[in-house]
């Protein structure tokens, strides 16, 4: 039974009436209040005691590294606020020389003399291909993730693991040319089969060519974000209290029930952030979507068709020949695609906060 | 609805190692029995053998005859889940789900069976709460993450949840040793309550406790480390604690060993 140790003014009143075997005369719980202060300043001078408090130290490590976490803290601040300033500082000059809507123009001409280009459908179909990969790549992620934590045998899992991590090792531009020079042929069939059956969808309208795609890019993007959502879930996974699952099981769950019951609730702040970091290197991706998209500047919803861009691939296309106004004009994209992956971020946040009061008692 | 449990040379293993041997004993219906012996005789191998909780573990595998009213519950067709649905458990830790509040985690067996009624869920969730002497204190909080908590009240809770499917039998492995002893009290005294209509089996490690609440009472031991847990002496727990027939009992209860 616990011994819980009363406090002096209840000893031997109330807490001893319950404690039958504990019962112990009055006052005898008074700890040695003594053995406080010395535990917590091993090698000071007053071990044993005696005489008065020991000194504050004027300098210790404590204080060496409280000033060091603050000026690496410092650094990467300040870091940050220079190379926004000078990217602002070079965009809005390219900005003022725009002779059409940023927002809303579907092309990008910006080493014109009259420079002419807009963001609307880079944005649009940054979103697009990140939002198709993470729809095609999570549910596959999370099926091969359970299978390695609950259902494979331990050494299997481990292995399989292992291989999808040094799936996340391959250079992207790998994935690029593979896509572009292999797996464009048979996305192109699959997008004819598509379009006979379900063309009457805008998704999958329009009359070809296909092959240098929307869903081109978009496969190879949920091929490349598939082991970081995989790997990082899979740990989640594993991380459940082995108590909720015996709970679950003692309640006649069958494994999958178990995993519904609590597996998943338990691991889904840590899915989220996995997925979120999924969704940040699909925004961002440049050159596997640089050499499998069409390239074209048009806000279209058809995503067999060739064509597609993104402002990542665009920058990777366009930095080459661009001029002053050009590079600008680049790097005004490059802060629009640093503001979505912000919004991108703080929605995730409030998602996750939303449920604080569960996810913390759970930790 | 409460129901005899018959164990005929149950064996189990963790792997290689066997953990108990040839253990041999009857549970009536009603009635509180109590597991006592020193630590890792196998109480709660055979504790888990009883409702199968045992073979979840990789390796561990059982041998030997469970009936319960006569059905093998290890015979080939019968379902795992129902078993485990028949002979609900209570763990040493208090283990609510920790992302599920109070009500949730109290209707999470209901739900597993299939209930979605929403008015049939709250009168189950309040009648189970009840039982495990909870309702008045969660009762306006049943949204709450059950895992906000004291440690004695999500015992309770976790009491509630498993009797909320209305089980035949509760096993208890240890359940008071995490807790303080006023929430002890209380789960003893719920044990009294509860053994009108289930069956109860508690492992335990406080003799007082074992006296207080149980009927018979079952004393397992090992010879030496690494040998298998045996039962060596079962009986009313009158007549453990007065006058053990084996010596070994004796010197277990007089605290002489263990
Ligand atoms: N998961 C496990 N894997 C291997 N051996 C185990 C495991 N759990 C318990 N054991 C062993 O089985 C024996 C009985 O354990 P247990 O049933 O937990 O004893 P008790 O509950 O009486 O303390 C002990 O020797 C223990 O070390
Ligand atoms: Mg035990």
């Amino acid at each position: 039974m616990g011994d819980t140790p009363p406090r002096s003014a209840d000893a031997g009143t109330g807490a001893s009436r319950v404690i039958t075997d504990h019962a112990r005369p009055a006052g005898a719980s008074a700890r040695p209040a003594e053995d406080v202060p010395t535990s917590r300043t091993p090698g000071g001078g007053a071990l044993g005691g005696g005489g008065g408090l020991p000194r504050r130290r004027a300098f210790g490590a404590e204080r060496a590294f409280r000033g060091l976490t603050l000026a690496a803290g410092t650094a990467v601040l300040v870091v940050i606020v220079a190379i926004a300033v000078f990217l602002v500082a070079k965009a809005v000059p390219a900005l003022r020389a725009n002779t059409v809507s940023f927002w809303t123009f579907e092309g990008w001409f910006p080493n014109d003399p009259e420079p002419r280009f807009g963001i609307g459908a880079l944005a649009f179909g940054t979103v697009l291909s990140a939002v198709l990969a993470l729809l095609v790549a999570v549910p596959v992620a999370l099926g091969i993730a359970l299978y390695l934590s609950h259902y494979a045998p331990r050494r299997l899992g481990n292995a399989l693991g292992f291989l999808i991590d040094l799936l996340a090792a391959v250079p992207s531009v790998v994935f690029g040319l593979w896509g572009r020079d292999y797996f464009s042929g048979p996305v192109a069939d699959l997008s004819a089969w598509l379009n006979r059956y379900f063309g009457w969808l805008p998704l999958f309208g329009g009359d070809g060519p296909y092959g240098a795609s929307m869903l081109l890019g978009a496969l190879v993007l949920a091929i490349m974000v598939l082991p970081i959502i995989t790997s990082l879930s899979r740990e989640v996974f594993r991380q459940t209290p082995t108590a909720n699952e015996e709970a679950a099981l003692a309640l006649g769950a069958t494994r999958w029930e178990m995993i519904r019951t609590a597996v998943l609730p338990y691991g889904r702040p840590g899915v989220i952030a996995a997925v979120m970091l999924g969704l940040g290197r699909a925004l961002g991706e440049t050159i596997a979507l640089a050499l499998t998209l069409g390239i074209t500047f048009n806000i279209s919803f058809n995503i067999i068709d060739n064509g597609g861009n993104t402002i990542a691939a665009n920058i990777a296309n366009a930095f080459g020949e661009a001029n002053d106004t050009g590079r600008g004009a680049l790097i005004a994209s490059g802060l629009m695609l640093f503001a979505i992956t912000l919004i991108v971020n703080i929605t995730a946040r409030a998602i996750i906060h939303r449920r604080r009061e569960f996810t913390e008692s759970a930790a | 609805m409460a129901k005899r449990i018959e164990a005929t040379n149950v064996t189990a293993y963790y792997g290689a190692f066997k953990a108990i041997e040839n253990i041999n004993m009857t549970v009536e219906p009603k009635t509180v029995t109590a597991l006592i012996g020193p630590s890792g005789c196998g109480k709660s191998t055979f504790l888990r053998s009883i409702n199968r909780m045992h073979e979840v573990l990789p390796g561990a595998r059982v041998e030997g005859s469970l009936t319960i009213d006569g059905q093998d519950v290890y015979d080939r067709d019968v379902d795992v889940t129902a078993v485990r649905r028949m002979i609900g458990m209570v763990f040493q830790r208090p283990n609510p789900f920790p992302t599920m509040s109070i009500f949730e985690n109290v209707v999470a067996g209901l739900r597993l069976n299939g209930v979605k009624k929403k008015s049939v869920l709250t009168d189950a969730a309040e009648k189970a709460l009840r039982a495990a002497n909870l309702w008045d204190e969660v009762k306006d909080r049943l949204g709450k993450p059950g895992a906000g908590l004291s440690g004695g009240q999500q015992q309770r809770l976790c009491i509630a949840r498993t009797i909320a499917v209305e089980p035949q039998v509760v096993l208890m492995d240890e359940p008071c040793s995490a807790l303080d002893p006023i929430s002890t009290l209380a789960i003893e005294e719920l044990m009294f309550q509860l053994k009108d209509q289930y069956t109860i089996i508690i492992v335990t490690h406080n003799m007082q406790q074992a006296s207080r609440v149980s009927d018979r009472t079952a004393f397992f031991s090992i010879e030496k480390t690494g040998d298998p847990g045996r039962l060596i002496e079962y009986d009313n727990t009158q007549k453990i604690f007065t006058n053990p027939s084996v010596k070994k009992t004796e010197d277990y209860i007089t605290g002489r060993f263990g």
